[in-house]
């Protein structure tokens, strides 16, 4: 991705056109939090498997699996799961990418799954995931965690675990940027049309949703 | 990826390795799986239009479109209107008006692909015309040697692949020494003259006519069909003079360095440009894994094509 981006870490220094709505450390906190949470709502984390929807998710459950296993001593299996093939929306766009789907060590048969993805906003990400997990086997339960809540959901689908529900208008843009993916952490938003002329070429994070059916 | 796939010399480098990775992507997403079968193609129609004989490249391309849950219709011409007296354009109609989303053709006349282009409104997939082109065969081809070669790296530049046999009538050839060249890899030719085109002084291969002195430093050994059925005249004096100049015995194999693979396209002549030992040799053969492969990037083609809306 932009890999030419240097951007403070942590600061009010963001991209053009957005502002900065968490910064790197009050987003680390918020994973600390959706980690003790998952670890509270399911007795410890056993039997816990994470698993993360490309792009965002995969690194996310990769943290959130970390901190977890820094707060108990307990394992957390970390798989992807690529929603593409399963997405509703296949045919209103041009043909989209694959990405990679990881089998976690031990599998999703009987497991407790959390779904991790970065931004929950139609909820029809969400759908498509059900639909590829039942593909790899059957979890005991799914559940569902998310870096930020939109709203303007299209489908009966709700979070177990939200690191910050952030209102916004279906006009604007929220960023996740994760040092993994986009070499800065934390979250920002965009407000249209003020901020179109910015969200060029350089732009270092991912225009999650806005359009009806986008990511998310 | 454009809306049809008629020669592998028309995907850009780009085009080329954006086919090659899906097709490791829906091959990794299907191993292992108990119900191989995934969702994208549900309620698309794909034909197969098949005007000459074909095992793996037909049923390859049924398997492919069947697991992405895409319709197929099997069209052969033998026991179609075809053998009636129908031409090609007003088989593409009658297919149009059924309202095919993909035409799979394979035709011995070199250009038929291109010419359905201007019959039907869907996507048109050459499955081999003639002695044109066979892109999908030079795909799976490339994926089979990233698969096997450099330890999965997908790094094809600089690999050395040597193509041997019946370049002449070869569409196979063709497309592999376009496909390859887009890649990275060097391509060399080794052939009787008889059996090299007119003009491939101009491709982007070098030509041998030695098969020994080329075969140390090769890292893929391809060896093509002798296709007798495309042979009117005496091309060389006889078979097991050709097999003893051009045919892959053991002892050429030992010969070879010891990390490269041997490839072959299908259906083989056993015992006449390749020994039945050389193409059974587990260690080297790439043979099996180029068919299973075939499906794969049959998908990701597939998939390409179609899996998308109309967004152009």
């Amino acid at each position: 991705m932009a890999g030419a981006v240097t951007r403070p870490n942590d600061g009010p220094g963001t991209t053009p056109g957005r502002s900065l709505a968490f910064s790197a450390s009050e987003m680390s906190r918020m994973v600390d939090r959706m980690a003790h949470q998952i670890l509270e709502k399911t007795g410890g984390g056993l039997g816990v498997t994470l698993m993360g929807i490309p792009t965002r998710g995969v690194p996310l459950a990769q943290r959130l699996a970390e901190r977890m296993m820094a707060f108990e001593t307990v394992d957390i299996p970390v798989g992807a799961l690529d929603t593409t093939l399963y997405r509703d929306d296949l045919r209103r766009r041009a043909v989209r990418p694959l990405a990679e789907t990881v089998e976690p060590a031990g599998g999703i048969e009987g497991r407790l799954i959390v779904l991790v993805d970065d931004v929950l906003c139609s909820g029809r990400t969400v759908r498509a995931a059900l639909d590829a997990l039942r593909e790899l086997g059957r979890p005991r339960a799914v559940q569902l965690a998310v870096l930020v809540d939109r709203g303007h959901r299209e489908l009966p689908i709700r979070a177990d675990y939200v690191g910050k529900n952030i209102p916004t208008a279906p006009s604007q843009k929220v960023y996740v940027g994760l040092m993994e993916t986009d070499n800065w952490d934390g979250i920002e938003i965009a407000a249209p049309p003020a901020s179109a002329a910015s969200t060029g070429a350089d732009n270092p994070g991912h225009p999650l949703s806005a359009a009806p059916e986008a990511t998310a | 990826m454009t809306r049809h796939l008629l020669a592998a010399s028309d995907l850009d480098l780009k085009q080329a390795i954006e086919v090659l990775d899906t097709a490791d992507r829906l091959d990794r997403a299907i191993a292992g799986r108990e119900v191989k079968k995934l969702p994208p193609l549900r309620g698309r129609t794909v034909v197969n239009l098949f005007y000459e004989d074909s095992t793996r490249t037909r049923t390859s391309f049924e398997l492919a479109a069947k697991r992405l849950s895409a319709d197929v219709i099997n069209f052969s011409a033998k026991g179609s209107s075809v053998s009636k007296g129908e031409s090609l354009k007003d088989t593409a109609l009658t297919l149009e008006a059924m309202g095919a989303d993909a035409v799979v053709i394979r035709h011995s006349l070199s250009g038929a692909a291109v010419r359905l282009t201007n019959w039907v409104q869907g996507s048109v997939i050459n499955a081999g015309d003639g002695t044109h082109e066979h892109p999908t065969q030079a795909l799976l081809d490339a994926f089979t040697m990233r698969r096997r070669l450099r330890g999965g790296t997908g790094d094809l530049a600089g690999l050395r692949v040597t193509i041997v046999g019946d370049v002449l009538h070869s569409r196979v050839a063709r497309s592999n020494v376009g496909l390859l060249t887009t890649l990275g890899a060097s391509v060399t030719l080794v052939a009787p003259p008889t059996l090299l085109p007119i003009g491939v002084e101009a491709w982007p291969a070098k030509v041998h006519y030695n098969l020994d002195d080329v075969l140390p430093d090769s890292d893929v050994v391809m060896m093509l069909r002798v296709q007798r059925e495309r042979m009117s005249g005496g091309f060389f004096p006889s078979a097991r003079e050709y097999s003893r100049r051009y045919g892959l015995d053991v002892q050429r194999m030992n010969a070879m360095n010891s990390s490269a693979i041997i490839m072959h396209p299908g259906p083989m002549n056993r015992g006449m440009e390749i020994a039945a030992d050389v193409a059974d040799d587990v260690k080297r053969s790439a043979i099996v894994e180029q068919v299973a492969n075939g499906v794969s990037v049959r998908m990701a083609v597939l998939y390409l094509l179609l899996g998308g809306g109309d967004a152009e």
